[in-house]
């Protein structure tokens, strides 16, 4: 056990599967000699050269179309998407291509390929270093989308992504890359993908997050206890596999639920939590469910911290889920 | 070449009459995939377009399994979740299609980073259409090969067609092959019917790729002699001419002429090919449409490999 960031822990999580795994290998933009705009590669370059830790010329579609053409030979691809927000020129390989091959071709070309990316706000970005694109990938049957919220997850999520025989959108949230240390297992540590977990236990009301959210979620349960009011949070980490049963287990038990992320309410992914309770715990509940989310806003600037969500506005949800009812 | 002439006649009828849902004949363009299977090496691989289904036979690929495709039936490798036409064959290195113009032009560039990693002496053959070039990953592959020097040969069969737009609509450049240059290889134009020709500028590209000497491209030009697709009614957009112009350079019929000119070919032989051409179509048409459609439990598998089945 070693107390390390997120980031240090994407670093380790990559360190130790290159050394399990020759085919496993990086790609991306700034990845090798400069070690990752957030040095989430730092030092791989040194150790694996640039064959396995390949900086590529600037184009996201190139980076994830060369990726897929890897896995299909046989190589266990991990790339980098500088940030999130500079996806969408790849939109294409990762929808049309990396999401289908398996299915079309009848599991001959499956595509064991991992898209690392920094998403999220917090950190003076802007529009276009802010996006939670999740929701888009969520939606697209063929891929898996994973999020961490501290260093041990990091670690271990990242390393099942890698060995995963499918596709996988493992997205950093790069506003807590440096803003907490955590202890992470040294060696072979893996959290299954699909599997909720209780980052607090509580009898009140449920709160659902992930990634960046975490943090203010946690802060506002604290508040709350303080008033008496006991919210049990739930760290989704994976969104697909969902951990359907965490989810329906922990309402059953609340009666109520606050749905937390940054990323724009409509169409967002907390709609597919509410619509889970509405077709399975419709009957457990006491109350509406609330969301607490970013506004449907292209990501603001100098406003960024009235966008997202803070501890106070998940605690005033939370409060008035309880009085609900 | 007869095979895949048998083919586009027959299955074009059968789409007709309703009995497969879409077809995309390559009449006219057969001199490239004839080419190809001549020059290329068992380690190739290739990421085809819409017209090099008679590569992946050539290959070996099966009639009956082709078939099976088109029919999307329950033997179909891919479970009839594609439109007739993408088939998908790994046995012969031959990855499976998308209808999505030129993205395997990148994918097959990431192929060829493997082959370079692990020191294997394969190719990979990125096949696509003039309109394509036009498409992103057109550019992301071509300057990602140049960039890293990859093992890859970009076959551009110009058949002068994107659907309705001509190539002169297409680009302000006149031989698409110039656009190699602005990456830093060679790129040359051939023309696409003549099987010889294909096959030397083939050999010539492949040699290079596998002697450390990067990637290249070649544009073949050729005649689209049919419609885009079963779909599509080139009356309303091509000139009369183009057929014409086309017929003098059908590549069945040049390779024909030289076959006899040097005495390898007579009627007898042409005879014989094509009756054995027009029985193995029949044959394989009749044992895929006696199969049954996917089973339905086929929608829902392949999305992802079971949890518990191993490796991928």
């Amino acid at each position: 056990m070693t107390e390390i960031t997120l980031v240090q822990a994407v670093n380790r999580a990559l360190f130790d599967a290159m050394r399990a795994d020759p085919d496993v290998l990086l790609l991306g933009e700034d990845i090798g000699v400069n070690g990752g705009v957030f040095r989430a590669t730092e030092g791989l370059i040194k150790e694996f050269g640039p064959e396995r830790v390949v900086d590529t010329p600037l184009s996201e579609t190139g980076i994830v179309g060369a990726a897929i053409g890897m896995a299909l030979y046989g190589l266990k691809p991990v790339a980098e998407i500088q940030f999130l927000d500079f996806i969408y020129p790849a939109f294409d390989q990762i929808v049309s291509e990396l999401a289908k091959f398996r299915y079309r071709s009848g599991g001959q070309y499956p595509c064991h390929v991992v898209i690392r990316s920094p998403y999220g706000g917090g950190i003076k970005g802007g529009l276009y270093h802010s996006q939670s694109a999740e929701a888009y990938f969520a939606h697209t049957a063929g891929l898996k989308v994973v999020i961490p919220s501290n260093p041990a997850d990091a670690k271990g999520l990242l390393t099942s992504a890698i060995f995963d025989p499918d596709p996988v959108i493992f997205l950093e949230p790069k506003r807590i890359y440096r803003a907490v240390t955590g202890e992470v297992p040294d060696g072979d540590h893996r959290v299954p993908l699909g599997s909720a977990s209780i980052v607090r236990p509580g009898s009140d009301v449920s709160v659902f997050a992930y990634g960046a959210m975490i943090p203010p979620v946690v802060e506002a349960a604290k508040a709350v206890q303080a008033e008496g009011l006991s919210a049990e949070v739930i760290d989704l980490r994976s969104l697909v596999p969902l951990d359907e049963a965490a989810i329906l287990k922990s309402v059953e038990k609340t009666g109520r639920a606050v749905i937390v992320h940054e990323a724009p309410r409509f169409v967002g992914f907390g709609a597919e939590v509410a619509a889970l309770l509405a077709e399975k715990a419709l009957y457990s509940l006491k109350s509406p469910v609330r969301r607490v989310t970013g506004y449907d806003t292209p990501f603001p600037y100098a406003l960024e911290n009235l966008y997202l969500p803070n501890a106070e506005r998940i605690a005033h949800a939370i409060r008035a889920s309880a009085r609900e009812g | 070449m007869i095979l895949g002439r048998t083919l586009d006649e027959r299955m074009l009828g059968l789409q007709r009459q309703g009995r497969i849902g879409f077809y995309g004949p390559a009449t006219g363009q057969e001199a490239v995939s004839l080419g190809a299977w001549l020059a290329i090496a068992e380690s190739d691989w290739v990421f085809p377009g819409l017209r090099e289904q008679l590569l992946a036979l050539a290959r070996g690929h099966s009639l009956v399994t082709y078939m099976h495709h088109l029919f999307a039936d329950d033997l179909d490798p891919a479970r009839g979740r594609q439109m007739p036409c993408h088939p998908t064959a790994r046995e012969v290195r031959y990855v499976s299609m998308s209808s999505v113009i030129g993205t395997q032009i990148s994918q097959a560039v990431g192929l060829a980073y493997g082959q370079k990693l692990r020191h294997d002496p394969g190719v990979a053959l990125a096949f696509f259409g003039d309109g394509a070039t036009s498409a992103n990953d057109f550019h992301a592959g071509m300057n990602f090969a140049g960039a890293l020097s990859l093992p890859v040969v970009f076959c551009l069969t110009n058949n002068q067609w994107a659907i309705s737009i001509p190539v002169q609509r297409q680009t302000h450049v006149d031989v698409l092959a110039e656009k190699a240059n602005a990456y830093g290889f060679s790129g040359v134009r051939i023309d696409g019917t003549d099987v010889v020709a294909v096959h030397a500028a083939l050999k010539e590209a492949l040699d290079r790729a596998r002697t450390g000497g990067g990637p290249s491209l070649i544009e073949f030009v050729v005649f689209r002699m049919t419609p885009h697709s079963s779909s599509d009614d080139p009356s309303r957009y091509q000139p009369a001419d183009f057929l014409v112009r086309g017929r003098a350079r059908d590549p069945v019929a040049r390779l024909a002429r030289l076959l006899r000119d040097r005495g390898v070919l007579d009627d007898e032989v042409v005879r014989t090919v094509a009756a054995d051409a027009d029985a193995r179509v029949r044959s394989a048409v009749k044992e895929a449409e006696a199969t049954a459609p996917p089973d339905a439990r086929s929608l829902t598998t392949d999305v992802f490999l079971p949890p518990g089945s191993g490796g991928g």
